[in-house]
């Protein structure tokens, strides 16, 4: 499925639009991290919890769990949020 | 799980130690500049007169410490995270023209299942470990944690049993309890004539010790002042903001803490409030200590405005450095070349650093992006960099 990426991962993809598979949001960070490795840490922390200013969106539809489950068809926005000066 | 305990170890005193010695000339200082917004290395040429720029590295992300390691000469490590982005580790292999990503950052363990497990949030402290130990290093963290590579900093492990030891855990505190940007583990220090001996210092939470290479720390905060009301036996309210180890004689550390500069003598087990001597006008409460390569009895500080409501900048907008030369008996004010007035800026605990010329070269990194340095132990300081963002740490190390 086609994920849209923010512009503070573009060290590790180089583009804002990437593709990647699984059948849950934590399969398809676990996917996007074997493609580009480092990229699952710096949105998602130890502890499987999105970091406070990341937030996901499935479908146009905001998200807070990773267990999520996917379909190939979805369309996946990770997006930055507000985070000061 | 190794235990906890509070008794204070002893530790036979060990081989003296040669002090650092002065570098050859052909080798040059390099100074490493740690910003809210990005990392600058300095160049230095052989008289430390003309400073090349390099940098930035990093643009936007904040990089809370940039260590070279001295057993190599050329691997650097940078802490770093991102407003948006979780924390990690950048190293150089070629004195930073480029960088990899460590493959696995400091984090802390995931919890069980229904328990809240914690979060780094960012590396603030980098150590590299003894000579004998190539490739390995330490991390503290915020909130507090304590992590070791092996590997040149690629892969980070917690280590010891202070992450996850209840008592620890407690002398911590909340989030709340912390610094204002979040507790901190810091002041990693590894005494050159013993791997196995390690102090570290917890903001807040005291300072320990441990002499069996982190399995067991024990509290050193005997003679350490807390904030007037509270229990000096509760660590959680003991402060430490930046102990140092004396190169040419490591059984002397001196700490500057929220609460006054000291020193101690070790096996001695009681610090030894020394600030007293400072102006009473200017205080003896600020964030960095710096100690002499080769004079253990010469240190610097950095005072800074702890009045009211902690604003936290040089006391009266003048902003100087302090010296003693036997101890911490006497201090002299060191302002030559520093503004006069109208500066309120200051300098945190891993901002301000020595390197090991002769005379040395003192450098410190201000709040508001300026860098300066003296050549002569602080008799005259040059500004050398200005217009960066907020200066969080400054190493100075050799190379060449």
């Amino acid at each position: 499925m086609k994920v849209l990426l923010p512009t503070p991962l573009l060290s590790y993809t180089k583009v804002r639009e990437v593709e990647a598979t699984g059948a849950t949001l934590m399969e398809l960070l676990a996917d996007l991290d074997r493609q580009y490795p480092g990229l699952r840490f710096r949105v998602i922390d130890e502890q499987n919890t999105m970091r406070p200013h990341m937030r996901f969106f499935v479908n146009n539809e905001q998200v807070f769990d990773i267990t999520q489950s996917l379909r190939p068809t979805d369309s996946v926005i990770l997006v930055q949020a507000l985070s000061g000066g | 799980m190794a235990r906890t305990t509070r008794k204070s170890p002893t530790r036979k005193q060990g081989p003296t130690v040669r002090a650092r010695p002065v570098p050859r000339p052909s080798r040059r200082v390099l100074v490493l500049v740690a910003t809210r917004k990005g990392a600058w290395l300095l160049h230095g040429d052989a008289k430390r007169k003309v400073w090349r720029t390099d940098g930035p590295h990093f643009l936007g992300q904040i990089i809370n410490h940039l260590v070279l390691d001295p057993r190599d000469g050329r691997t650097l490590l940078a802490a770093a995270k991102t407003g948006h982005l979780g924390p990690t580790i950048f190293r150089s292999t070629d004195l930073g023209r480029t960088w990899k990503e460590a493959a696995k950052p400091p984090a802390f363990a995931k919890a069980p299942e229904g328990v809240k497990g914690r979060v780094v949030n960012h590396t603030f402290w980098l150590t590299p470990c003894h000579a004998n130990e190539p490739k390995a290093w330490y991390a503290g963290t915020s909130p507090q944690g304590l992590f070791r590579s092996d590997d040149g900093g690629d892969t980070w492990e917690p280590f010891s049993i202070i992450n996850d030891d209840p008592q620890f855990r407690s002398w911590m505190g909340s989030e709340q309890d912390g610094t204002p940007d979040g507790p901190k583990l810091h002041s990693i220090i590894v005494d050159p004539r013993d791997p196995k001996h390690l102090y570290l210092g917890m903001s807040g939470g005291g300072v320990h010790e441990s002499l069996d290479h982190g399995r067991s720390f024990a509290p050193l905060v005997k003679g350490l002042n807390v904030v007037e009301g509270f229990d000096p036996t509760n660590l959680a309210v003991h402060d430490p903001h930046c102990v140092q180890m004396c190169p040419s004689n490591p059984d002397r550390l001196y700490q500057q803490n929220h609460c006054g500069i000291y020193r101690i003598d070790r096996p001695a087990k009681e610090w030894t409030r020394i600030g007293k001597g400072m102006p009473k006008n200017v205080g003896d409460i600020g964030f960095p200590m710096v100690v002499h390569p080769r004079d253990a009895d010469t240190a610097w500080v950095f005072p800074m405005d702890s009045a009211t409501v902690w604003p936290r900048t040089s006391p009266d907008g003048k902003p100087a450095a302090y010296v003693t030369r036997n101890g911490g008996r006497t201090w002299q004010r060191l302002d030559a070349g520093l503004p006069k007035s109208q500066a309120w800026w200051t300098v945190k605990r891993q901002a301000m650093t020595a390197d090991a010329r002769n005379p040395v070269g003192l450098y410190l990194g201000t709040t508001s992006g300026e860098l300066w340095m003296s050549r002569d132990e602080g008799k005259r300081w040059t500004n050398i960099a200005q217009h960066l963002p907020e200066i969080y740490a400054v190493e100075a190390a050799e190379v060449g």
